[in-house]
């Protein structure tokens, strides 16, 4: 009891001074900063305090007396980067005992001290979508974290009450992946009429809430995964729909239009072929950069073109890792193969950073930098879309949390001897994502 | 990268006529972009780029050009011809001979060659029908020969090749004790033999993944002893072939045969090992057998690498990029820069990949082992010149030198750079790619 005592009192002393130095400005300064809401500013000024950004603005701009004053000449900056699909914390989703689950969440499976948090800020990301896996047609609810270190996921979130707000969207999927034995479907038309299915069953227990006007008595039965699809068809939670091919993505299309749901789609290995009509339905995609196309059928037609392509007709568009199918510290390879693609060098960062928040619904708090947002941040060594270029520094919330120059963080960007001692099987890879 | 168009890719290349490569030109993606007129072009442009191609005269012209046997050449002009590199040098000594198709880029460098793959017996659509890399019957089979397997017209092969990959050494993959004996081709032709350059060495592995697929041996050490039993059989198979009564040499045996061409040094073993105990393990059976051994994958190669060091073998290192996990769960993007400081002899890989993407690119390993500690000019050798050392190909490819065959990569910028593309290939005089990829 004692021992608990002097650790609470120990953790006070230690919360004070950390509200201290937050109070204190920290300014950056020197740096080509990509703000990613205007024009790169050359030796640029950034100025956070509490957190957030106070300021972002030339070399003129003006510095509080008392600010920690970092420098960085001769580096660039940029936002945090947000991963719109990833499978770092070691979590699993649904299980097999149906294709449909939208009542599994899988913040109740991640496990904020997985070495993987640190794989994804040695590659400067600082905001994440963890998603259960595509071996269902839903496979759960997903959850956008803070990569800020801390030692439960509910420190991790964007919202403060998991129960009441939302915390993240719902992962679905269709192709090859969900096919399987009973219950899976069996075919694509199957993985189709299963999925609406599920939405006529939600439609029809919203009907039954509103009939009861507010009278407990009259409301339906607590079911789980109703509630959650509640919140899909109400579009407070995102759908992050997997899928590849060209046919697959327009049977997600009519799904949408069917029952209304906001949608990002995932992976879109094949939207070039239809980039019109996913332009037309205004729908965002999160798209995948792999090394060589295959490995699955749905994957043959991989173009290095596509966001490209999408870029073009229009189309929110942003980069996934989905790790372990890419590795998180190589997260601006994929911007990079954006810009050899044909991509714009502005859509290609965006690509890694608001446009991302966007599909996530958080860019009133990340994505770019802008006074008032988290103070998310990169410092990066060189060039963002040079293979040459190393992160050096990631901030979240105006702390340093990770740091290339210090050994213990360093690993974390190269790798060795049980570095990453909880890394999944790769047979594990293979079962649920892509 | 282009659209892979399945129908071009899987129709053409046979022989490199000029129609069947304008069939792959006009992949799916080309098709629906291209208007009637840019059609029109783009044949009178292949069919001049044809006819010019037929004699093989190539003249490629780059602001700089690493030779890789001597110092990069700016301003530098390689010359092929019948196949062959004729000339390499400054453009202010070397003269384009009229009639030479001329490409020109920012950096040129030898075809590159990739030290161990399994493209070609490995297919893209990673279904049992296409994935012919590692036979499950038996764990030691090294008379399983990769020329009965490669599949020349699978469409990797022309992915790899459209990003400078001129030469392969290709064939059976790790999992097994000896998967099979591998061969060195180059990413063209319509059948093996058009493909074939040499025969390769014969892959052998230790590691978690033998005891996964085969029942027996179900440990690291009863594999080490099974190993060294088949050594034994095929020291005594040796000595009786040798017997001076012909009625008393054996009867022939393929898989005997082998190890005793192994035993003989004839064929060298392709040694993939990624824990440090395993590759002790292939380092002792080494000394134990005397035979000549590549060591392969090599993960923890940096907790051993004195050992791997006064062992005197060769190592064909894990891609860079190889996700972590299992065996390689300790893998550090710095492993070739740490055998390069260690004056080990070493190539990078494409290696093997069971999903997504189904193989890795060596330029693109050797461009993150270039921001990892590896000097510019010993990442490019790891994928030319010392790979091609490794396979025992430097004679004819891996460096521009004249004599080499007809091997080019031209590229708008740094090869490494992730913005660049690959402009050009060559492959035995012919351009076999002409679009940046």
């Amino acid at each position: 009891m004692m021992h608990r005592i002097s650790m609470f009192a120990a953790m006070a002393i230690c919360c004070c001074a950390r509200l201290e130095a937050q109070d204190k400005a920290t300014v950056i300064r020197g740096a080509l900063i990509y703000t990613v809401e205007g024009a790169p500013i050359d030796n640029g000024v950034l100025i956070v305090r509490n957190g957030k950004i106070v300021s972002v603005g030339p070399a003129s701009t003006s510095v509080p007396s008392d600010a920690v004053v970092v420098e960085a000449a001769g580096k660039v900056i940029l936002p945090g980067l947000v991963d719109t699909h990833s499978h770092i914390g070691g979590g699993s989703g649904g299980d097999r005992s149906s294709a449909l689950q939208p009542d599994v969440r899988i913040l109740d499976a991640v496990n904020p001290r997985d070495e993987s948090f640190k794989k994804a800020l040695a590659g400067g990301i600082t905001t994440v979508n963890v998603m259960p896996g595509s071996g269902h047609l839903m496979s759960g609810q997903t959850v956008y974290l803070k990569l800020r270190p801390a030692p439960t996921i509910e420190g991790m979130l964007f919202v403060g009450d998991p129960l009441n707000d939302i915390a993240g969207g719902m992962k679905m999927a269709n192709g090859t992946n969900p096919i399987g034995e009973k219950p899976f479907p069996g075919t694509r038309a199957k993985s189709a009429a299963l999925a609406r299915a599920l939405f006529v069953k939600a439609i029809d227990y919203k009907a039954k809430i509103e009939a009861a006007k507010g009278n407990p008595d009259k409301m339906p039965k607590r079911e789980l995964d109703m509630e959650a699809m509640l919140q899909v068809l109400d579009g407070r939670r995102i759908v992050h729909h997997h899928t590849h091919r060209s046919d697959d993505i327009i049977t997600v299309l009519r799904l949408q239009k069917e029952f209304g749901f906001r949608l990002v789609l995932q992976h879109v290995t094949e939207a070039y072929l239809v980039a019109k009509e996913i332009a037309d339905a205004k729908i965002p995609c999160s798209i995948i950069v792999i090394d060589s196309p295959g490995g699955k059928q749905e994957a043959i037609h991989l173009n290095y073109e596509n966001g490209a392509v999408l870029e073009k007709a229009g189309v929110l568009t942003g980069f996934h890792t989905d790790d372990g199918i890419t590795d998180s510290r190589l997260f601006l390879r994929s911007a990079a193969f954006g810009v050899r693609g044909g991509m714009t060098r502005d859509g290609a960062l965006r690509a890694v950073t608001i446009n991302n928040a966007k599909m996530l619904d958080l860019d009133g708090r990340v994505g770019s930098l802008k006074a008032g947002k988290d103070a998310d941040f990169l410092i990066l060594s060189g060039d963002p879309f040079s293979v040459y270029t190393h992160v050096e520094q990631t901030w979240i919330e105006g702390k340093k949390v990770w740091d290339r120059s210090l050994p213990d963080d360093y690993k974390y960007a190269v790798g060795g001897y049980e570095v990453y001692p909880m890394e999944a099987q790769l047979d594990a890879c293979a079962g649920g994502v892509q | 990268m282009k659209h892979l168009g399945r129908v071009g890719s899987r129709e053409s290349f046979d022989s490199f006529a000029c129609g069947e490569f304008a069939q792959d030109k006009y992949g799916l993606r080309r098709k629906r972009r291209a208007g009637a007129a840019a059609q029109i072009a783009y044949i009178a442009t292949i069919s001049i780029c044809c006819s010019i191609n037929v004699r093989g005269q190539v003249a490629v012209v780059g602001e700089t050009v690493y030779t890789m046997s001597g110092a990069a050449i700016k301003n530098g002009v390689v010359l092929v011809t019948d196949g062959k590199i004729e000339r390499v040098g400054p453009a202010d000594r070397v003269t384009i001979p009229s009639g030479y198709k001329v490409l020109k880029g920012k950096v040129v460098t030898p075809g590159l060659v990739d030290a161990h793959t399994v493209v070609g017996l490995s297919g893209i659509l990673n279904i049992p029908a296409d994935q012919m890399q590692l036979e499950k019957s038996d764990p030691f089979q090294p008379e399983l020969r990769a020329i009965d397997a490669y599949n020349p017209r699978e469409d990797l092969i022309a992915f790899v090749r459209s990003l400078g990959i001129t030469t392969m050494h290709t064939g059976h993959a790790p999992g097994a004790l000896a998967s099979g004996t591998t061969i060195i081709v180059k990413p063209i032709g319509g059948t093996v033999s058009e493909a074939l350059v040499d025969s390769g060495m014969v892959a052998f592995s230790l590691g978690s993944s033998v005891a996964s697929i085969y029942k027996n041996p179900g440990t690291s050490a009863k594999a080490v002893a099974a190993l060294r039993a088949e050594f034994l059989k095929g020291q005594e198979y040796l000595k009786k072939k040798s017997a001076k009564d012909p009625e008393k040499r054996p009867a022939r045996d393929l898989k005997l045969e082998m190890v005793s061409r192994i035993l003989s040094r004839e064929v060298k073993v392709l040694f993939t090992a990624q824990r440090a105990t395993d590759i002790m393990s292939a380092l002792r059976l080494q000394k134990e057998f005397g035979f000549s051994m590549v060591l392969d994958g090599a993960a923890e190669a940096y907790l051993v690498i004195d050992e791997i060091k006064k062992s005197g073998v060769p190592v064909i290192v894990h891609p860079t990029m190889i996700r972590s996990g299992g065996d390689t769960k300790n893998v550090s993007m710095e492993t070739a820069a740490k055998l390069r400081q260690a004056g080990i002899l070493f190539a990078l890989q494409s290696g093997m990949e069971g999903y997504v993407p189904k193989t890795r690119i060596v330029l693109y390993e050797a461009a993150v082992a270039a921001a990892n500690g590896l000097s510019f000019d010993d990442a490019l050798a790891s994928i030319t010149i010392n790979a091609a050392r490794i396979i025992g190909m430097d004679k004819r490819v891996g460096s521009l030198e004249s004599g080499k065959d007809g091997d080019v990569v031209v590229y708008d910028g740094d090869p490494f750079e992730y913005t660049s593309h690959v402009c050009a290939v060559v492959i035995n005089g012919r351009v076999v790619s002409e679009e940046c990829n």
